[in-house]
């Protein structure tokens, strides 16, 4: 026994380079395409070339002769699984039953038709050529507006209107908001459909035991336990004899987060063939057929006092659903609609929502899902009342926000914010620019005939999804620590993490609640036969709700070790200190690893304790948590040829306390560069055919290294009261504050011209056309 | 009708006989059982599948193996030497330089070749030396300061 203990240093707050990173640096790492199983076949997917078709026939006999050709299949095929599951429920909600494979009409370019698999990748792709499917074309629909305006095509027959849901949800009273409006300023915003673009695309291998019955699914995915439930659900397979493992994911996204027709193909497909299948996504085949996000036609209102006092905001949101249902789909728009009253006092908003199917590949949750469209949206409406008013944009902002004594505070969408000090990241960003001196600039820069912006977004988001209450299959997480019998220690969590960094946030944790070397913390997710149930990573739900089930688990822990410590140290007053037991009045200690044998070797108990160092816990979040921050971007617009520079981007995000500030600056930087991809270059394009004119990324424009700025990016703390860690959620942040910091820019650095509204993306093009019209436009 | 070809990887050799269609990312993948080099979208936009091609940086996605036949490749499960990272490898680390990690092997490449032309490259030559590979993840700001970072280190 040793007499002294030094406390080892937290590890709560600390730049510590990540535990994962060795595999991934070396190529060491296991992704889902890197998997090879014995007598493994592939398959290749036929898919819809049109937006909307009847299928007339389809001949798999060419096909079939091919060399190393096992099996085809078709829609006849697998006419009696279960439906593509949406957890979406709305009212009234119209869900199109989502075969896994079409039936006698395809709705989307990329529908899957036909499955091919063979011994070989290349010989399932030329297989797959050879299947001859008879289409006769239906006219399409592809923009929403024009999909639910009459005389549309139908993208469903049965339901002529296109229309999917609505849904309205009001707070507070409207009415009498805009009947006590002294100005009212009205804007139609688009966020326009994006592609989420994981750089690992979907993939699924399908393992089938026949003498057990059982099934193991690798999948790319952010949800591995869900997938597992509602998998076993379209197979009509038993659950427990379903296993899902995520090997290493390379991004999602939200993109993810779902549940497509492929994983439960090639699950029924390695049962057919009794050989396991793999299926790996191309690129083309992940732009036409994973989800999209955005997707949004969004009218607003705001009405406010000449004093700049916000009363009330109106919107009418139009929701681009695409022909199906995904696992979210419906449910995204009403996040928007939480989001309505951002950091801002007034009570009284109404939404209305439609959903409006189109031949298109369904919208679902996006980094951000929902929050950023609503961010855009309110961060225009504030700049316009600002321009109408003659106001300085941050001044109305300050006006307006939530003050820090009315936390917890009730919102007119029914949220209750948990807590929050809107001024002072914003001040502190108004600071870091020097927002006077840029202003005066701006007003030389003017007079010189030279185009500079410079714009902000305040904005809020809500993190931490979520209480159960909230989230259709839960919004729990669990975590289950073990300490092993030689005092290492194993974290396994529910959630997925897939590039979030938790292996080593976790890992940190546990340090610090044990006392032990990070280096002896394993943390281990993504794999159903070994990990408790659990809900998996979106929503920037990892940290805030994996981590807080993870803390709990560590303090049961961590009493039934003090018991042991106690019972070897003879004594009754001890502690914890630095992964030892120390007896306070003599100073005596006994390690982590003489705790740890005594635990399993069990030779003597302490009175009502079971053997062994095994601790579970679900955590239940009470609420939601609420970041929030300021976003201030200064450009300067070419007048010749409309490109935009970004001259800086300071962000100050507060996202409660900080575990680890390396990957909470990762989190930021990458969030904002999908913001600044929507505002500037990305679009999904379909053509009114239906075919996606950015098809792949030789179209679609992907932020690359030489179109990002310098992110200038630094936080406030302040805690949340939400959940044990004080934490709140870094995932989506950088995404929800930066697109209307750069639009409200641009807008500024175009208002000489008198430019009053831009829809996203700000392509060059876009600009100079409207310097050419003098804003007429 | 296969051809054979020998190829020098990572200073190891390999002899198959292969389809002359079969691309080189494909038989390092799958023939040569070196999945460090991913494939992210098989148009030669990404560049997840980065290597060294007799020093060279180049996409093996756009290449077929038999183009390689007789020559040197190097992949990212090349780099390490002795159990020792290369100072590019070491910096990614570091400086964050990485999240999921898909396009990580390719983009050290891409650096490795960027570094080689330019050994103190400015962060607007950072950039726009990596503007052939795509991150989703990082925003590049942390990939950008991985490559200072080992720059400065290889100088100093």
């Amino acid at each position: 026994m040793a007499t002294t203990v030094t406390r080892p240093e937290t590890k709560f707050g600390k730049r510590v380079r990540r535990q994962e990173d060795p595999r991934l640096i070396t190529g060491t790492a296991t992704y889902l395409d890197d998997l090879k199983v014995p007598g493994m076949h592939h398959a290749c997917i036929v898919r819809s070339p049109h937006g909307a078709a009847r299928i007339k026939s389809i001949s798999t006999t060419a096909a079939a002769a091919m060399p190393g050709v096992a099996a085809i299949f078709t829609g006849a095929d697998i006419k009696n699984l279960g439906p593509v599951p949406t957890a979406a429920s709305l009212p009234g909600l119209r869900v199109p039953h989502h075969h896994l494979l079409a039936q006698d009409r395809v709705y989307f370019v990329g529908h899957p038709v036909a499955v091919v698999v063979a011994t070989d990748r290349y010989l399932a792709r030329d297989a797959a050529d050879a299947v001859e499917v008879d289409y006769e074309p239906l006219p399409a629909v592809t923009d929403p507006e024009k999909a639910i305006a009459p005389g549309a095509p139908p993208v469903h027959p049965e339901w002529p209107d296109n229309v999917a849901f609505n849904f309205h949800q009001e707070g507070g009273d409207i009415a009498q908001a805009f009947r006590d409006a002294e100005v009212v300023v009205r804007q139609r915003i688009t966020s326009q459909r994006l592609i989420p673009t994981a750089m690992e695309t979907r993939g699924v291998v399908a393992e089938w035991r026949a003498g057990e019955k059982s099934l193991t699914l690798h999948s790319s995915t952010q949800i591995p336990h869900l997938l597992r439930t509602l998998v076993a659900g379209i197979l009509g397979m038993p659950e427990h004899l379903l296993r899902v493992i995520t090997p290493e994911v390379g991004g999602g996204f939200g993109s993810k987060l779902n549940v497509y027709a492929e994983e439960a193909l090639m699950a029924f497909i390695a049962r057919q063939i009794h050989h396991p299948v793999k299926w790996v996504e191309s690129r083309r085949e992940n732009f036409t057929t994973t989800i999209h996000g955005r997707g949004h036609v969004d009218y607003f209102e705001l009405a406010a006092k000449r004093d700049g006092t916000m009363l009330g905001l109106k919107l009418k949101l139009i929701q681009d659903i695409g022909a199906y249902h995904q696992l979210l789909t419906a449910a995204i728009p009403t996040l928007s609609v939480l989001m309505m009253p951002g950091l801002y006092r007034f009570k009284n908003i109404s939404a209305d929502i439609v959903g409006a199917f189109t031949n298109c590949v369904a919208t679902d949750a996006y980094r951000g899902a929902g929050r950023p469209e609503a961010t855009h949206g309110i961060e225009r409406m504030v700049d316009l009342l600002a321009a109408e008013l003659k106001m300085d944009p941050a001044e109305l902002r300050l006006k307006n926000f939530v003050q820090p004594e009315e936390f917890p505070f009730p919102t007119a969408t029914g949220l209750a914010y948990d807590s929050g000090d809107y001024a002072k990241p914003f001040r502190k960003a108004l600071a870091q620019v020097d927002y006077t001196k840029l202003r005066q600039e701006q007003e030389e820069a003017r007079k010189a005939g030279r185009l500079m912006g410079i714009g902000i977004s305040t904005y809020g988001e809500i993190c931490a999804m979520g209480p159960s209450i909230a989230l259709p299959a839960g919004g729990w997480e669990s975590a289950t620590v073990k300490i092993e019998p030689t005092g290492k220690v194993t974290v396994l969590t529910g959630a997925s993490p897939h590039g979030q960094g938790e292996e080593t946030t976790f890992a940190q944790i546990v340090a610090d609640e044990l006392g032990v070397d990070m280096n002896d913390v394993l943390v281990v997710h993504g794999d159903t036969a070994v990990v408790q149930y659990g809900i998996g990573t979106f929503g920037s739900r990892g940290t805030a709700v994996g981590g807080s089930a993870l803390y709990c688990a560590l303090q049961t822990l961590k009493e039934k070790l003090n018991k042991f410590g106690a019972m070897l140290l003879k004594s009754d007053n001890v502690s914890l200190i630095g992964g030892q037991c120390v007896d306070a009045k003599t100073g005596k200690s006994v390690t982590f690893a003489d705790m740890a044998v005594a635990a399993y070797h069990a030779k003597q108990l302490p009175p009502d304790t079971q053997p062994g160092l095994v601790a579970t816990h679900f955590w239940e979040p009470p609420n939601f948590t609420f970041p929030f921050g300021a976003h201030i971007v200064v450009t300067d617009v070419d007048r010749d040829t409309g490109e935009i520079a970004i001259r800086r981007y300071v962000c100050v995000d507060d996202i409660g306390k900080i575990i680890n500030p390396l990957i909470v600056d990762g989190q930021i930087h990458g969030g904002v560069a999908q913001g600044l991809g929507q505002a500037l270059y990305e679009n999904a394009v379909y053509d009114d055919n239906g075919q996606l004119m950015t098809g792949e990324l030789t179209d679609y424009a992907l932020p690359k290294a030489h179109h990002m700025p310098y992110i200038e990016s630094s936080h406030t703390e302040t805690p949340s009261p939400v959940n044990p860690l004080g934490v709140k959620g870094v995932g989506e942040a950088g995404t929800i504050g930066c697109s209307p910091a750069v639009v409200n820019s641009v807008v500024d650095a175009l208002a000489p011209f008198g430019v009053k509204h831009i829809d996203m993306p700000l392509t060059p093009e876009k600009v100079w056309n409207l310097i050419q019209q003098g804003g007429r436009a | 009708m296969k051809r054979q070809i020998s190829v020098t990887i990572n200073g190891k050799p390999y002899s198959h006989e292969v389809e002359p269609r079969l691309l080189l990312i494909h038989y390092l993948r799958e023939v040569a059982g070196l999945t460090g080099p991913h494939i992210g979208c098989e148009t030669s936009i990404c560049g997840a599948c980065t290597v060294m091609l007799d020093g060279k940086a180049v996409k093996s996605c756009t290449m077929f193996a038999v183009q390689a036949d007789g020559r040197n490749v190097l992949t990212i499960e090349g780099l390490a030497q002795n159990g020792t990272l290369d100072p590019l490898q070491e910096a990614f680390w570091n400086e964050h330089a990485l999240q999921c990690g898909y396009c990580t092997p390719g983009m050290i490449m891409t650096a490795k070749q960027l570094l080689a032309d330019n050994p103190s490259p400015t962060e607007q030559e950072i950039r726009h030396g990596l503007e052939g590979n795509l991150c989703r993840c990082t925003g590049y700001q942390h990939i950008v300061n991985a490559v200072k970072s080992a720059a400065a280190k290889a100088g100093a």
